[in-house]
C-alpha cells in the first residue's frame, strides 16, 4: 500500500511518520502532486497556526491539490482544521472541504480552562470505521487550542468547556483533532482503521 | 474529561540515564530507551528528559538518542538541557521530539521564547522554572539551582507566557530531592496566575504527594524521577490510587 504524508511547513510531520514505522507501515513524506494523487492513502496532519499553513500551501498549489483528492484523506489536528470552511485562529478561510464547519477559539473567559488544551481526554459518540475495536470514553492525546464545532459531519466528540468534534468525516475525508501518532495503543488502533478503509 | 497528567523524568548523561541528589552522586539508572518504553507500557502519559551531558561534542549523541526513543515510544514527550537557539530546537523537533524546554537559556535571553513561539509555535514551547523561596519570596534560579536571580517567580511566568510559552514547568529547588512532598503555595500561586498548563517538579515521595498537588494546588501535571526509576512508587498503583481519590486519570 502506498502511504503519503503531505509535506508542508508543520511541526509534528516526521512523528506521524515514526508512529506508522511503529506499525509496520513505510510513508513517504512528499509535498509532490503526482506522489500525493497516486497514493492509495493521505494523511494531511499538523501542528501550527492556520493562516501561514494556508499560505504555504497556496504558494505550492496544494490547497487545490488536496481538494481534488478522492482516495481516503485524515487530516491530524491544525490538518483537519485546515479541511473545515473556517478558522478564527488569524481569521483564516481554510479549505472548505466541510463547507459548514467553523473553527473556533476555546473560550478564554472561562477561568477553569487552560488554553491550549495539553493532554489526554477522552472521545465519545464514536460513530465511524475509524472507531473499529476502539472503546467508548478511550483516551487520546491533544493539543489545541481551537476545537472544529460540532456539525452534522462530527462522528466522534469531546467535552472541553464546550462539547466539540474529536473526529468528523465527508465521503473520502476524514479528520481528527487529537493525535494518534502520540495517542498510545487507541492511536496506533485508529491509523490501522484509516489504513483499513 | 481532561486528565492530570503523571510524567516520569529521566536525566540523560552520555546517553544513559542518571539521578542524583541535589546534582551530586550521580547514579545510573539505566537505559533510557529501554526505560521509556517501560513507562509507556505502564501508562506514563508523557515522558521527559532531561540532557544534563556538558560538553557540545556529546551533546550530538543527544540528536541520534531522541530519535531512538521517538522510534519506540507511542507517547508524547518533551527533550531539554542546553538548548540555546532555533537550530537546537529544529535539531530536535526533526528528530521526533514534540516539545522543547528552556530553562537558563531564557531567563538569560527571554526573547528566546517569542523566537521559539514564532517558529514552532507555542505548543511545543515549555518554560521550565526553578524556584527557591529567598527572603521571603519565591525567586527564580538558574544553572540548575546554583545561580540566584533577582526575577520573582510569579512574574516570570507571566512574562514567559506573555512571551509564547505552551506550558510551564515548575520545580521547586526547596523540595526537590526530599521526597516531602511538592512545594503546594508557590504551585498553587503560579497555577491560579496563567492560563497555561502548568506540571509542577521537585519532592514527591509518596501518593499522598501527588494527589496534594492535583487538589490542592491544582496542577496541570505532576513530574518525578527516582520515585519512579527506583521503583518505589509504580505508575499504575499511582493511577488507581487518584482515581481513588476523585481524581481524573487516564488508566
Amino acid at each position: 500500500m502506498n502511504i503519503v504524508i503531505i509535506k508542508y511547513n508543520s511541526g509534528n510531520i516526521q512523528s506521524v511518520q515514526f508512529a506508522l514505522e511503529r506499525i509496520g507501515i513505510n510513508a513517504i513524506v512528499t509535498d509532490n502532486a503526482e506522489q500525493i494523487t497516486t497514493a492509495d492513502k493521505v494523511i494531511f496532519p499538523g501542528v501550527g497556526e492556520a493562516s501561514s499553513a494556508m499560505s504555504f500551501l497556496k504558494d505550492r498549489k496544494l490547497d487545490k491539490l488536496i481538494v481534488s483528492l478522492s482516495q481516503p484523506v485524515l487530516g491530524i489536528c491544525l490538518g483537519m482544521q485546515l479541511l473545515c470552511k473556517h478558522s478564527e485562529e488569524n481569521n483564516t478561510d481554510c479549505l472548505g472541504i466541510f463547507e459548514n464547519v467553523a473553527v473556533r477559539r476555546f473560550d478564554a473567559t472561562d477561568a477553569n480552562l487552560k488554553i491550549p488544551q495539553i493532554g489526554w481526554n477522552n472521545i465519545s459518540n464514536l460513530h465511524s470505521p475509524l472507531f473499529n475495536h476502539i472503546p467508548a470514553d478511550s483516551y487520546c492525546y491533544y493539543v489545541h487550542g481551537y476545537y472544529a464545532e460540532k456539525s452534522l459531519h462530527t462522528i466522534a466528540t469531546t467535552d472541553y468547556g464546550i462539547t466539540y468534534s474529536a473526529a468528523i468525516q465527508k465521503n473520502n475525508f476524514y479528520g481528527v483533532q487529537f493525535h494518534p501518532e502520540k495517542s498510545a495503543t487507541v492511536g496506533e488502533q485508529l491509523l490501522k482503521n484509516f489504513l483499513a478503509i | 474529561m481532561l486528565t492530570k497528567r503523571i510524567i516520569p523524568c529521566l536525566d540523560i548523561k552520555d546517553g544513559r540515564t542518571v539521578k542524583g541528589t541535589n546534582f551530586i552522586e550521580l547514579r545510573d539508572a539505566g537505559d533510557p530507551v529501554e526505560l521509556a518504553m517501560r513507562y509507556c507500557e505502564e501508562g506514563a502519559d508523557e515522558l521527559v528528559f532531561l540532557d544534563i551531558t556538558a560538553t557540545t561534542e556529546k551533546r550530538k549523541t543527544l540528536a541520534r538518542l531522541v530519535r531512538e526513543i521517538a522510534t519506540h515510544i507511542n507517547i508524547p514527550f518533551t527533550v531539554g538541557g542546553g538548548i540555546n537557539t532555533i537550530e537546537d530546537v529544529s535539531i530536535l523537533l526533526e528528530n521526533g521530539a514534540d516539545k522543547i524546554s528552556i530553562n537558563t537559556s531564557a531567563v538569560k535571553n527571554p526573547k528566546l521564547i517569542n523566537e521559539l513561539a514564532k517558529n514552532f509555535g507555542s505548543q511545543c514551547v515549555v518554560v521550565a522554572i526553578d524556584a527557591k523561596h529567598i527572603d521571603n519570596n519565591w525567586k527564580v534560579v538558574t544553572h540548575g539551582g546554583r545561580n540566584a536571580t533577582t526575577l520573582l517567580t510569579t512574574d516570570w511566568t507571566k512574562e514567559a507566557i506573555e512571551r509564547g510559552a505552551g506550558e510551564l514547568l515548575l520545580t521547586s529547588m526547596e523540595n526537590d530531592g526530599t521526597k516531602a512532598g511538592f512545594a503546594l503555595e508557590i504551585t498553587k500561586e503560579v497555577t491560579n496566575s496563567v492560563t497555561v498548563p502548568v506540571i509542577a517538579s521537585g519532592g514527591a515521595g509518596s501518593m499522598e504527594h501527588f494527589a496534594d498537588v492535583f487538589q490542592q494546588a491544582n496542577a496541570d501535571a505532576a513530574l518525578a524521577a527516582s520515585i519512579f526509576h527506583f521503583k518505589e512508587i509504580a505508575i499504575p498503583d499511582l493511577k488507581r490510587y487518584l482515581r481513588n481519590q476523585n481524581i481524573a486519570v487516564r488508566l
